[in-house]
């Protein structure tokens, strides 16, 4: 039995190669669009994750203290600032904090170090927030420290290589005098933490004897807050230094925001393009076949039927527009994905393009919407044809 | 002829005029003719004189300027006053079937879905058991699979006139239905029409230029500048 939808896909038929061809922009400007909406979505989520693989978006440490033990190493272990443990107090009541943890670094010289000895660095850190923020930190071996008091030891990936240890070998803090057990071993990060010698802070302060001071605070901020002026109440805090990769990242968003509209002005031109072409399609097809349109009036059809025929010809056009450029997309997201990163000022690690579902499915509203849209007009003015119009036009 | 008599069709002082600049042309000029249930009428005359502009307005399709038609006992135009689209919709689906000179089949359709393309907008009740017979009436059966540019002329007419017919109207309307075809498939055409006169009592209205096409009616009707010039010369 003949229907509405069959007659649609059969007049689209007739002209093959122009309906194909408006296929092919409709696919073009859906493919666009999706590649568009998959790289804004993924960049800004691995650039996000690569911020949060850090921990922590700042450091607040004493004002000439090194806050990398790569730094203080180069120093000759020597350069080290403290704070007072009570500054963390102050800072937590910020607004504009979700977390700190709170950090205390020292150096001994090792004489069995090396060809001449060297220096070892020990971080302290506290077990109740320190894991926590790093939760990105996988374990090669082992775990974290059993208590916050427990003489023991987790190494980064290069460190363990260092020192030769493993899982419950002992570890000599010269100087102190004092052994350590090894309780995990941290995988690779390809960060400073590889060559760090984590201890639970407590430790660090009753090794040391150092009592109710710190080298370094890292602070996670806010998703939402105001990052800038949270840094100007930092700054203002007596003694302190502040790093801060919120800015970093701030630039960055900066840089790729101003691609972006480069990029959505494209994807636009791409719709509008599509559109025009739909429309010009839909209408020269209507101006084509007024006679036929009024035979179909004289058949018995309303102006509301050829309407309906003429909308669903471009709605068909258009959603097999939008499911091959959504299949395309979803093809060549590799390949956009090696593109964009040529173009991108700073690319994070991770897949820059990511095609959801959800995403597909916007495209496909807005596939359908330009199809709504764009066939209104054609139709509206073949369903004013009137069926006089067929006969009339026999003389030719 | 008919049994009964009835008027199927009846129209007065049907006027038509197109409007040139300031030049009036009277394409259909003072005509009235009834037409009866079941008869076969046809009009011939020269080129030019009003044929086609009458039967569209006899068949709905145009509105007169002035003059009354009243079609199965429904008024359809008083005094020039018009009954709205969808009124006239209406009566050209249940009352009327057309033929053209040109056929507009759909080419992309086959022969039967052509044929029961208006049913996609409308269909009278049990009318698709009716499609099978008709298009053996038209002798097209074999052909229904066929594309309409794999067929002849004749028989892509005969396609659509069997598409006229589906929708079983009572009157066949049809505008010079051979003047793309040869003698002979003139003729064809011709005894198709005749017979569905006669087997379906489809009441039909034909427009010709072919003499022995008009002569297989009822009743002959020449018009000559709009207007009648002989009437209900009778054919036995
Ligand atoms: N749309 C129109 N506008 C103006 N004049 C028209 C229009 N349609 C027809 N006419 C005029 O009306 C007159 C009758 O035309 P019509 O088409 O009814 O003649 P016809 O008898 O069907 O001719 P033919 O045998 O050639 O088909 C002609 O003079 C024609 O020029
Ligand atoms: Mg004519």
């Amino acid at each position: 039995m003949i229907n509405i939808f069959n007659v649609a896909y059969k007049n689209l038929l007739r002209k093959k190669a122009r309906s194909g061809l408006t296929v092919i922009g409709i696919s073009l400007a859906a493919w666009v669009l999706v590649s568009l909406l998959g790289f804004n979505r993924g960049y800004e989520s691995s650039l996000n994750r690569d911020i949060d693989n850090l921990g922590f978006q700042m450091i607040v440490t004493a004002k000439g203290c090194p806050y990398e033990a790569a730094t203080l190493m180069l120093k000759g272990g020597t350069g080290l600032r403290y704070m007072p443990q009570s500054i963390t107090e102050q800072i937590t009541r910020e607004p504009e904090v979700e977390r700190i943890t709170a950090m205390l670094m020292q150096a001994v010289f090792d004489p069995n170090k090396g060809e001449s000895g060297g220096y070892s660095a020990y971080l302290g850190v506290d077990p109740a927030t320190f894991p926590q923020m790093k939760s990105f930190l996988e374990f090669k071996q082992g775990n974290w420290f059993t208590n916050p008091d427990a003489l023991e030891a987790v190494l980064g990936y290069e460190a363990a290589e260092l020192e030769q240890r493993e899982v419950g070998d002992l570890l000599l803090i010269t100087e102190k005098n004092v052994e350590v057990k090894v309780v995990g071993i941290l995988k690779r990060t390809g960060t400073q933490d590889d060559g760090t010698i984590f201890l639970p802070l407590n430790a660090v302060q009753k090794i040391f004897g150092i009592n109710n001071e710190l080298t370094g605070i890292g602070i996670k901020v806010k998703k939402e807050a105001d990052i800038a002026r949270f840094e100007e109440k930092m700054y203002k805090l007596p003694d302190v230094q502040v790093v801060s990769l919120s800015q970093v990242k701030q630039t960055i968003m900066t840089l790729v925001s101003t691609a972006k509209v480069m990029v959505f002005s494209i994807a636009l031109i791409a719709i509008l393009i599509s559109v025009v072409g739909v429309i010009n399609t839909i209408l020269m097809s209507v101006m084509e076949r007024l006679q036929e349109i009024g035979i179909l009036k004289s058949m018995g059809a309303t102006a509301w039927d050829i309407f309906k025929l003429i909308w669903l010809e471009t709605l068909m056009l258009c959603i097999s527009g939008g499911v091959i450029g959504s299949a395309l997309a979803m093809a060549t997201a590799k390949l956009t994905e090696i593109l964009i990163r040529q173009l991108l000022p700073y690319s994070p690690s991770g897949g820059l393009v990511q095609i959801t579902l959800p995403l597909v499915s916007l495209t496909f509203g807005v596939v359908i919407i330009i199809g709504i849209l764009s066939g209104i007009y054609p139709s509206w003015k073949a369903g004013r044809v009137r069926p006089l119009e067929a006969i009339r036009s026999q003389v030719e | 002829m008919n049994e009964n008599g009835k008027k199927v069709l009846e129209a007065e002082h049907l006027v038509k005029i197109y409007r040139r600049g300031s030049e009036e042309i009277p394409a259909v000029n003072d005509v009235s003719l009834s037409v009866e249930v079941g008869e076969f009428v046809s009009f011939v005359g020269p080129s030019g004189s009003g044929k086609t502009t009458l039967i569209n307005i006899l068949g709905c399709l145009d509105n007169p300027t002035s003059g009354r038609l009243v079609l199965a006992d429904r008024t359809v135009v008083d005094n020039g006053e018009v009954l709205s689209e969808s009124s006239l919709t209406k009566i050209r689906r249940e009352i009327f079937g057309y033929i053209f000179q040109k056929f507009y089949l759909i080419p992309t359709l086959t022969v039967i879905e052509n044929i029961m393309l208006p049913f996609t907008f409308y269909k009278k009740p049990g009318a698709e058991n009716e499609v099978a017979r008709i298009m053996k009436l038209m002798e097209i059966d074999h052909r229904k699979e066929h594309l309409p540019g794999q067929i002849s002329g004749g028989e892509m007419q005969r396609v659509a006139i069997a598409r006229a017919l589906v929708n079983r109207p009572s009157i066949l309307l049809a505008d010079e239905p051979t003047g793309n075809l040869d003698t002979r498939r003139s003729q064809e055409i011709g005894g198709l029409l005749k017979g569905l006169n006669e087997k379906e009592g489809i009441t039909i209205i034909l427009v010709t230029h072919n003499p022995a096409l008009a002569s297989m009616a009822d009743r002959i009707i020449e018009i000559r500048d709009g207007k009648i010039h002989t009437k209900g010369m009778a054919l036995s």
